[in-house]
């Protein structure tokens, strides 16, 4: 009987085709599908936002130039991982990330929780010359990221986030250009950024005065990695609701 | 060496007045050798920048993080996909007995198109364009491009098994079926993106976070299930039997891991994300079915190790049958460690470490590479018309060479991994952590530089392949001794 079955799908190309299509398509329907619509896949917390526009374009450099190869942003929950980086990182925490960029693999250190570890200045210092700070590392120099001046229509990126589904207002949409210079601007008014974008690190991160650089999309997005939720009122219990 | 075997499966009568097409063949082989020796090379240039952080040179197109995309797409979608695509319209024409369908003009547009594919992903990550997933690092317009050659790829291959004379499909079709069935399937579903603009390179994915990362493993490890694993299956189901001229083992057993594989290999993703923040429940339906994954994996190897029955002698006179059968004995190799490595326990330490990276290696290399480079010496006399390889020699020096460079490579990969593991979860005798993260890399150092000679040695075979293939094709044969055992004036046939 089931040799008859077999035969079938050894002479009749489509019986094989259909055969092989339907086999393959069962476990991402059972295993990808249901994360879009189970509630609990994503926790119930406060604090995380979408992106700045500095932020967004740092962290769109970090996509370019590969970081994610040497670097995760996955802190796993085992002792030795939380008493490194801090708290494990939570699925909230990457809602806003287009492509994800948990990695798989660490050359370097966990990313997830950098913000606020170093000084601006250490980060400049370090992404110009790792070994200048670090004289073990092994991570490249990028010093043409300081001098590389920052362009990005801002308002056209937070638009096409938005259409995919990413809740930025017309607000922030209107302001975006603006926000992107006043971020890493000295003395600027920041208010109104501060406002669309809470907790977002402002000021002149690569030292250069008002030139807007690559560098300082970079350092801006390395500074508010893992910052945004607050961690002191997390209670896993609720989360998991 | 083209003498066929009559009782074989594809012997190459070709009942239909049309005669099979070939020179597209040739230009896939071609490819396929100028593309692993990219390949090889800037693996080995990015092994050593890990070592010795200044060849990074500090300029934007040279540094690891965009190299490294170019390392991978080269040896898996430009070596390894020149190999696919160019054994299986080998094999289905001869299996099938009936020319390519779409005959020379569609064939040449998948060739040249797939080429093109390769050039605008290279360009790309040199130049800073990248979606940041990893093995799907070419943006949208890229993606675009591929899905239109793939469909036309699959319209030759499914037209041409239409219009076979032979009543049955043979299994290394099924196969090649999959692979480019699936692949389909995951290069559209996990590319989904919208681009800022039309007249620029930037998009963005449509999934974000955890949602993304699932798609990204679904995709990433079936990229491993069906263009690494079950296309160079078809290969193993041609050429093993071909070249050790006995049939293949078990058929029933070829039915049975054949659809437990496709079956089970999608369902592996997850444990890529293990102790992530996927939830539990997929991370563990993930490692129940990779450990399943064994089973039909070892099916494949009995059957095509066990297709020598009667045949072993042959190994000590024909090193392309050894390249052929050691990639099998790799293939179990790597499978076993595979399902290990994705228990949950063993995973806590072995993943971010270099050991998930010596084991893609030892099924890159081993299996993938190895059984490539026994396909491509059998196939070049026979699409040239020559009577031989020029130097049977030659093979066995680069079989011997690859090896140790295999060799080095996985087992310095084991160590410095495990140590990377474990130095990081190691603690003091004052419930301290022992080590920095810097004094891990530190440590890494002299692992890294074994692991780049032994790379050196994988690429010095893959020039001497390529060397053989140019004197072979040119039609010139070296004086040398035979193998021992091999008949007089045709050596290792």
């Amino acid at each position: 009987m089931s040799k008859f079955i077999h035969a079938k799908a050894e002479k009749n190309l489509l019986v094989l085709f259909l055969a092989t299509f339907i086999t393959v398509s069962i476990g991402g329907i059972v295993e990808v599908l249901p994360l879009f619509t189970i509630e609990s896949t994503i926790e119930k917390v406060e604090g995380v936002r979408p992106y700045s526009p500095l932020e967004l374009a740092g962290r769109n450099i970090y996509v370019r130039e590969g970081c994610y190869l040497c670097h995760s942003q996955m802190i796993r929950p085992f002792r030795d991982e939380t008493e490194r980086y801090g708290h494990y990182s939570l699925a909230a925490e990457s809602i806003y990330d287009r492509p994800f960029q948990w990695g798989s693999k660490r050359t370097g250190p966990d990313l997830a929780r950098v913000g606020g570890k170093y000084s601006n200045d250490w980060h400049v210092r370090h992404l110009i010359n790792p070994r200048a700070v670090v004289p073990e590392s092994v991570m490249p120099g990028y010093p043409h990221l300081a001098t590389t001046p920052l362009k990005m229509d801002a308002a056209a990126h937070l638009d096409t986030l938005k259409t995919l589904g990413d809740p930025y207002t017309d607000e922030m949409i209107a302001n975006a250009q603006a926000d992107l210079a006043a971020q890493a601007t000295p003395d600027a008014d920041t208010d109104g950024l501060l406002k669309r974008y809470p907790k977002a690190a402002v000021g002149d991160f690569d030292g250069e005065g008002d030139r807007l650089t690559e560098l300082d999309a970079l350092i801006a997005y390395l500074q508010i990695l893992g910052r945004m939720v607050d961690f002191t009122k997390f209670d896993p219990g609720q989360a998991d609701r | 060496m083209t003498a066929v075997v009559q009782n074989s499966p594809g012997a190459a009568i070709n009942a239909g007045a049309e005669p099979y097409l070939e020179e597209i063949i040739k230009k896939f082989t071609v490819a396929a050798v100028i593309w692993g020796l990219v390949g090889f090379l800037a693996g080995v240039y990015i092994a050593f920048e890990l070592a010795f952080p200044a060849l990074n040179l500090d300029l934007p197109w040279t540094t690891f993080g965009r190299l490294r995309p170019l390392h991978t797409s080269a040896v898996i979608f430009a070596f390894g996909g020149n190999v696919l695509i160019g054994t299986s319209f080998f094999v289905v024409q001869r299996t099938c007995r009936a020319s390519l369908f779409g005959g020379e003009p569609l064939a040449r547009f998948v060739f040249w198109g797939y080429q093109l594919f390769i050039v605008m992903a290279a360009l790309g990550y040199v130049l800073g364009f990248s979606q940041g997933k990893e093995y799907a690092e070419p943006e949208w317009f890229v993606d675009i491009w591929l899905t239109i050659v793939w469909v036309a790829y699959l319209a030759v291959f499914l037209g041409t098994i239409l219009k076979r004379s032979e009543p049955h499909i043979y299994v290394a079709n099924w196969f090649y079926l999959a692979f480019i069935v699936t692949i389909a399937l995951l290069h559209i579903g996990n590319n989904l993106a919208l681009p800022v603009s039309f007249f620029g390179a930037k998009s963005y994915s449509a999934y974000t976070g955890v949602q993304d990362a699932m798609t990204q493993w679904w995709y990433g490890h079936n990229a491993v299930g069906f263009f690494l694993t079950a296309g160079f299956l078809g290969l193993m189901y041609y050429f093993v039997p071909k070249r050790a001229e006995r049939p293949v083992y078990s058929y029933r057993l070829s039915i049975v891991h054949f659809w437990a594989l496709i079956f089970l290999y999608i369902w592996a993703g997850p444990h890529h994300l293990h102790y992530t923040a996927l939830p539990d429940w997929a991370q563990t339906l993930g490692m129940a079915f990779s450990v399943m994954l064994w089973m039909p994996s070892w099916g494949g190897m009995i059957n095509g190790i066990m297709t020598l029955s009667g045949a072993w002698d042959k190994l000590r006179t024909d090193p392309v049958l050894r390249f052929l059968v050691t990639s099998v004995a790799f293939y179990g190799m790597s499978t076993f460690e595979g399902p290990l490595m994705s228990i949950k326990a063993v995973n806590s330490l072995s993943h971010y470490t270099d050991w998930t990276i010596g084991h893609v290696h030892s099924g890159a290399l081993g299996w993938v590479a190895f059984i490539s480079f026994g396909a491509l010496y059998h196939l070049v006399p026979i699409l040239w018309k020559r009577s031989g390889l020029y130097s049977m020699r030659l093979v066995s020096y680069h079989f011997w060479i690859a090896t140790i460079g295999i060799v080095l490579y996985i087992t310095s990969m084991w160590i410095s991994g495990i140590m990377q593991g474990l130095m990081w979860r190691a603690y003091d005798s004052w419930g301290f952590l022992q080590y920095s993260f810097v004094e891990s890399v530190e440590a890494m150092h002299p692992y890294y530089i074994v692991r780049g000679l032994g790379g050196v040695l994988f690429l010095t075979g893959g020039f001497i392949m390529a060397y053989n293939m140019y004197r072979t094709v040119r039609g010139d044969v070296r004086v040398e001794q035979p193998f021992e055992s091999a008949p007089q004036g045709a050596p290792a046939e």
